[in-house]
C-alpha cells in the first residue's frame, strides 16, 4: 500500500449504485452469481472534559462493508474491510469467495425474503453537527454545573459529549437496495463523591438525542447529582434474602444480557433455555410482557432494516406471560417456518439480536400487586428487613451465565428499612432468570423511557443479596 | 483446490519509504502550526476468525483493514483524529482537524523548522512472512474438528461443543516530530474451547482460551488433546456443583487467569490514565506500603510469546520491565506519552489501543504477582473454612476503586482439604482493602492470555500469578 496520491471527499459518502455496479463486474469474474453486502460509514466528533479543561477531543471517520457471497456449490463465504478502494473490494470479493469454500452446508443462508418490502417510517430528523468547540463549552458547563450541586462532588472522572452523521447501505444482486442516513448525540456524566473518612461514591446518568443541540443537558446534571448524592449516605447490608425492586435501567440491562431466552439462533444452537416447544408456553408471571420494538419513538438511532436488509418491527415476545415469539433471522425464521423478524447481523452465520425492549403489563392487564412504592419501603412481603433497591447492575458481562440461567452481581442501590433509606456500601445480588421472572411482585409506576427501553420499577420476591455487614 | 483468502502483499508494507516524505510533511504542517508534539499512528491489519460448531466449521471471518490515527499535543492538551482514508488529502484533513481542536491553523511559514525523521527503526525485520507461515484456512479448520472431536470422545453430557481461532496480523508505522520513527509487525492467535454441558436441570457453561504473540506456528503446536481433556474433567465436576454460600471468606485463587484479581483490583488502578481522572486511591503513594510484603507485581511486554508481549508499543516505546510493587512497596506507575505529560510520570512503553481509531493509553501488558516461596498445598492447608477460585472469569473495576470478578470453577476448602466443588461466585472488594489481604504467594507462577476492554479499545494482555491466599473477601453467592 504505497501512498496514493488522489485527492478523496472527506469522508466519501457511500454511493450505492457505484457499489453495485463495482460488485456485479467483481462477482462475475470471481464466477459468483449471489452476493449481498452491508456497509457502514460514519463520521464522529467528541469531547471530555477535566474540572474545566478539555481533556480529549476526538474525531473520526470511518467506513467499512461487510461482503457475503454464494458460491457455486450455493455455500456461503464473507470478507470484510475497511478499504473501499477498487483493490480493496476485489481484494474482498476474492477473500470472501475463498471463505466460501468453507460455508456450512448444513445452515446456508438466503436473501430475506423481506429485503424488498417497504420500510416503516421513522421520525429521525437529520441534524446539522456542532463544531467541536461549541460541544466542549457544552460539556465545560455541564460539569461546572454538577460539580455545584454538592460540596462533595469533587470530580467527573468520566464524562463525553459525542455526535454522529452515519449512513448505513445493504445491497443484494438480487436488486434489493436499504438506505438510511442518521444523525445522534449522547450526553454522559458520571460523577464521584467524597466525604471526609468516608469512601468515595459515584453515580450518573446519560442521554441520547438525534442532534447535541436536543440533549437534555439540565435533566442529565440533575440525575447524575441526585444519583451520586442518593449513595452519600452508606453502610454495609447483611447477607441474605431480600425484596429487591429493580430501576427501570437496571431490569432492562437484566433481561437484555437473558435475551438468549428469545433468540432463534441461540434456541437453535442449543445455547438458549428456550427451546422450540418453549414457544405458547408460561415463561413468567401473567402480567408480564415484553416487546421488542425497534421502532418506539423513544429509540433514538433506531435502525429501518436489519442486516440483511428485513424492516424493523414491533414484535411481542413474552405476552401475558406466554413466551410468544422468537428473533429471528432469515436462516432461523426458515427453520422455525416463520417470517424474519429484523433481528439478523451479516455474516456466514447470521447473529440475531434485539432491538429495544418494551417491558410491563399486558394491554389491560394489571401490573401484579397494587401500592408498591420502594421510596416508603411498603408493598406485600416486606418485613422487617426492608427491602433494596437495585440503582444499576455491573459486570453483566462476567456474572451472567446466559445459557445456565444465573446470574451474580454487584450493584448499586439503597437498602429501605423503616422508612429509611441508606445506600448499600458494597453487594451483589444473585438468581436463576427463570426464578426471577416467575418471582415479580408487580410494577410500580409508570413505565419510563430510557435510552436502552421502557420499563417501570419492577418488584422481585426473594433474591440473594451478599454484604459486607 | 481450497485456497486461503488472498493476504497482503510483503511490498506493502507500511516500512515502504514512499511513506517517510508524506508523513515527515505532516509532521512540518503540524509543528508550524504550534503543535508541541504531533504524533501520525498507521496500521495495516489483516484478521481471520473461524468457529467450529459440534462437528462442523460454521463461521469464517476474514476481514483486513486500513487507518491513521493522528494526534496533536498543546502544553497538557491533546486532539485526536481516525481515519480510513489515507490518500494525502485525508490525511491533511485530518490533521487539520486535530489542530482546530486546539485552536491552531496550518500555515505555509516556517515548515523548514522541522527537521524531518530519523532513519526508521525497524522492529520488524525478521517478521516479514510471520503471516505467510501462519497457518492455511484448511489447516485452521482441520486443528479446530479435531478439538471439537476430542470433547465429544472426551466428555459426557455436552450439548454444545464449540472451538474457535483467532488470527490478527497487524502491521504498524508510528512517526512524531520528538524524533519518533518505529515500524513493528504484530500476530496474535488465540485458540479457545467452550463447551455446555448438560443434564436435566443441571447446566455448566465452561471455557478454556490460549493465545501467543509472534509464534505462527501456534495453532499446530496446540495440544488439542489435552486441552479437551482438562475442559471435559472441568464441566464434568462442575456439572452437578451446588451455588456457593455468601459471605466473607479467606480464598485462595489458582495460578494462571488468577491474576485477573491483580489486574483488576490494582493494576488499573496503577495506569496514569487513573491518576488523570482522579480515580486511583495511589496516586500519592509512591514509596509507602499498599500491599502485603508478600505482593511483588511486574508489568512487562518482554515475556517470549506471551500474548501481552511487544516490540514497541503503540507510541513507538520500547517496553520495559515495569516492577509496579515490590514487596508492598509501590515503585512505579504504567505511563504512556499523555501521562507523561499530565502527571510527571515517565513513560514506560505502556502506550497501548486497540486500533488507528483509538488515541494511545497508559495500559497493561504482562502483569503478574511474582512468585512466593510456598507450595499450593500450603496455602489451601491454611484455611478452616474458606473457597479455592480454580478457573476465574472476567472482571471489571469501578471509578471508585471497587473491583469484581466471576468464578467459574470453585471448590470448598474445610479443614484445610479442598471438597465440594460450587459455582455463581463472585468475589468483590476495594484495592485498598485487598491488596494488604493477599498474605501468601506460592511457587507456581504462571501466565495465562486475555483481553482488557478499557479507554483505548480491547487489548491482548497476559495476566498471571501463583496460587496466592487472600485472607478475607466478599464472596458473593446464593
Amino acid at each position: 500500500m504505497a501512498p496514493g496520491t488522489t485527492p478523496s471527499e472527506f469522508p466519501a459518502p457511500l454511493d450505492g449504485a457505484s457499489l453495485r455496479q463495482r460488485l456485479e463486474s467483481l462477482a462475475k469474474d470471481e464466477g459468483v452469481g449471489r452476493w449481498d453486502l452491508g456497509a457502514g460509514r460514519s463520521t464522529d466528533t467528541s469531547v471530555q472534559v477535566d474540572r474545566g479543561d478539555a481533556k480529549q477531543m476526538k474525531g473520526a471517520q470511518r467506513s467499512a462493508i461487510t461482503l457475503r457471497v454464494w458460491n457455486g456449490a450455493g455455500l456461503v463465504g464473507i470478507t470484510s474491510t475497511s478499504d473501499l478502494s477498487d483493490s480493496g473490494l476485489a481484494r474482498a470479493m476474492a477473500g470472501a469467495r475463498a471463505a466460501s469454500d468453507f460455508g456450512n452446508p448444513d445452515d446456508v443462508p438466503a436473501f430475506s425474503p423481506l429485503a424488498t418490502a417497504p420500510l416503516p417510517p421513522l421520525d429521525q430528523p437529520l441534524q446539522e453537527p456542532l463544531s467541536i468547540l461549541s460541544l466542549l463549552d457544552t460539556l465545560k458547563e455541564a460539569e461546572a454545573d454538577l460539580l455545584q450541586r454538592h460540596p462533595a462532588i469533587a470530580t467527573v472522572p468520566y464524562n463525553g459529549l459525542s455526535q454522529r452523521s452515519s449512513e448505513r447501505l445493504y445491497i443484494n444482486s438480487d436488486g434489493a437496495c436499504r438506505h438510511q442516513e442518521l444523525t445522534t448525540a449522547s450526553l454522559y456524566l458520571y460523577s464521584r463523591a467524597e466525604e471526609a473518612g468516608r469512601k468515595p461514591r459515584s453515580s450518573g446518568a446519560m442521554r441520547v438525542a438525534y442532534g447535541a443541540k436536543d440533549l437534555d443537558v439540565a435533566g442529565c446534571v440533575a440525575e447524575a447529582a441526585e444519583r451520586t448524592i442518593a449513595h452519600l449516605n452508606y453502610a454495609p447490608i447483611e447477607t441474605g434474602r431480600y425484596t429487591c425492586v429493580f430501576s427501570p435501567e437496571a431490569f432492562l440491562d437484566l433481561i437484555g444480557a437473558f435475551s438468549s431466552l428469545f433468540n432463534a439462533r441461540a434456541v437453535l444452537d442449543g445455547v438458549s433455555l428456550s427451546k422450540r416447544e418453549s414457544l405458547g408456553q408460561p415463561l413468567a408471571v401473567p402480567f408480564l410482557s415484553i416487546r421488542d420494538n425497534g421502532l418506539h419513538p423513544g429509540n433514538v438511532g433506531a435502525a429501518r432494516f436489519d442486516g440483511e436488509g428485513t424492516p424493523t418491527q414491533c414484535l411481542p415476545l413474552v405476552s401475558d406471560g406466554v413466551l410468544v415469539n422468537f428473533l429471528h433471522s432469515e436462516a432461523t425464521a426458515r427453520s422455525f417456518g416463520v417470517a424474519p423478524t429484523g433481528h439478523a447481523g451479516l455474516g456466514a452465520k447470521v447473529s440475531v439480536g434485539p432491538d429495544w425492549f418494551e417491558i410491563g403489563a399486558g394491554a389491560g392487564v394489571p401490573g401484579g400487586a397494587e401500592g408498591l412504592d420502594h421510596l416508603s419501603g411498603t408493598g406485600p412481603g416486606v418485613g422487617s428487613e426492608g427491602l433494596v433497591v437495585i440503582d444499576s447492575l455491573s459486570a453483566l458481562h462476567a456474572g451472567v451465565k446466559a445459557s445456565q440461567g444465573s446470574f451474580s452481581l454487584p450493584f448499586d442501590g439503597w437498602w429501605i428499612q423503616g422508612g429509611e433509606s441508606r445506600s448499600i456500601e458494597a453487594a451483589t445480588v444473585a438468581g436463576d432468570i427463570r426464578t426471577v421472572l416467575n418471582s415479580l411482585v408487580g410494577f410500580e409506576g409508570l413505565a419510563k423511557l430510557t435510552p436502552g427501553g421502557l420499563c417501570p420499577w419492577v418488584w422481585v420476591d426473594g433474591l440473594s443479596v451478599t454484604g459486607e455487614a | 483446490m481450497v485456497q486461503s483468502p488472498p493476504a497482503l502483499r510483503r511490498s506493502d508494507s507500511l516500512a515502504n519509504p514512499d511513506w517517510r516524505p508524506r508523513l515527515e510533511s505532516l509532521l512540518a504542517e503540524g509543528v508550524a502550526a504550534g503543535a508541541d508534539l504531533v504524533e501520525v499512528f498507521l496500521e495495516r491489519t489483516d484478521s481471520l476468525g473461524v468457529l467450529a460448531e459440534q462437528d462442523t466449521i460454521t463461521s469464517v471471518s476474514p476481514s483486513f483493514g486500513m487507518g491513521a490515527g493522528i494526534r496533536v499535543f498543546r502544553g497538557h492538551f491533546d486532539g485526536f483524529v481516525s481515519t480510513n482514508d489515507l490518500s494525502e488529502a485525508g490525511l491533511l484533513t485530518a490533521l487539520d482537524q486535530a489542530l482546530g481542536m486546539l485552536g491552531l491553523l496550518r500555515s505555509s511559514h516556517s515548515l523548514n523548522a522541522y527537521e524531518g525523521l530519523p532513519p526508521l527503526q525497524d522492529w520488524a525485520v525478521t517478521k516479514g512472512d510471520w503471516l505467510t507461515q501462519c497457518p492455511s484456512l484448511q489447516e485452521a479448520t482441520t486443528r479446530l474438528l479435531e478439538g471439537t472431536d476430542h470433547l465429544n470422545r472426551l466428555g459426557q453430557h455436552l450439548q454444545v461443543r464449540r472451538g474457535s481461532y483467532a488470527r490478527n496480523w497487524q502491521d504498524v508505522l508510528v512517526v512524531a516530530s520528538d524524533g519518533t520513527h518505529a515500524h513493528d509487525i504484530r500476530l496474535h492467535q488465540s485458540l479457545g474451547l467452550n463447551v455446555l454441558a448438560a443434564d436435566g436441570d443441571h447446566r455448566a457453561s465452561l471455557g478454556r482460551r490460549y493465545g501467543s504473540h509472534g509464534r505462527p506456528d501456534e495453532l499446530r503446536q496446540w495440544q488439542a488433546e489435552e486441552s479437551a481433556r482438562d475442559l471435559c474433567d472441568s464441566a464434568a465436576t462442575m456439572l452437578r456443583a451446588d451455588y456457593v454460600e455468601a459471605g466473607q471468606f479467606p480464598v485462595v485463587l489458582a495460578n494462571r487467569f488468577g491474576g485477573v484479581i491483580f489486574h483488576e483490583a490494582c493494576g488499573h488502578l496503577l495506569e496514569t490514565t487513573q491518576i488523570e481522572r482522579g480515580t486511583t486511591p495511589f496516586a500519592e503513594e509512591l514509596g509507602q506500603e499498599i500491599a502485603h510484603p508478600a505482593v511483588t507485581a511486574i508489568d512487562e511486554g518482554l515475556t517470549d510469546g506471551a500474548f501481552g508481549s511487544l516490540a514497541m508499543d503503540d507510541e513507538g516505546m520500547a517496553p520495559q520491565r515495569t516492577v509496579l510493587i515490590e514487596n508492598g512497596i509501590l515503585r512505579r506507575f504504567l505511563s504512556d506519552r499523555a501521562g507523561e505529560i499530565r502527571t510527571g510520570h515517565g513513560r514506560t512503553g505502556s502506550g497501548r489501543r486497540q486500533s488507528h481509531a483509538y488515541a494511545a493509553a497508559s495500559r497493561m501488558r504482562n502483569t503478574y504477582i511474582a512468585a512466593g516461596p510456598h507450595t499450593p498445598d500450603a496455602l489451601i492447608a491454611s484455611i478452616d473454612k474458606g473457597l479455592y477460585c480454580k478457573s476465574m472469569g472476567g472482571g471489571s473495576v469501578g471509578p471508585t476503586g471497587q473491583f469484581n470478578f466471576a468464578v467459574e470453577e470453585g471448590f470448598l476448602i474445610e479443614n484445610g482439604q479442598l471438597t465440594r466443588p460450587v459455582k455463581g461466585a463472585t468475589l468483590i472488594g476495594e484495592a485498598k482493602e485487598v491488596m494488604p489481604r493477599i498474605s501468601m504467594c506460592a511457587n507456581d507462577l504462571e501466565l495465562a492470555a486475555g483481553f482488557c476492554g478499557s479507554v483505548s479499545g480491547s487489548i491482548f494482555v497476559t495476566v498471571g500469578q501463583p496460587h496466592i491466599k487472600v485472607d478475607t473477601i466478599t464472596v458473593g453467592g446464593r
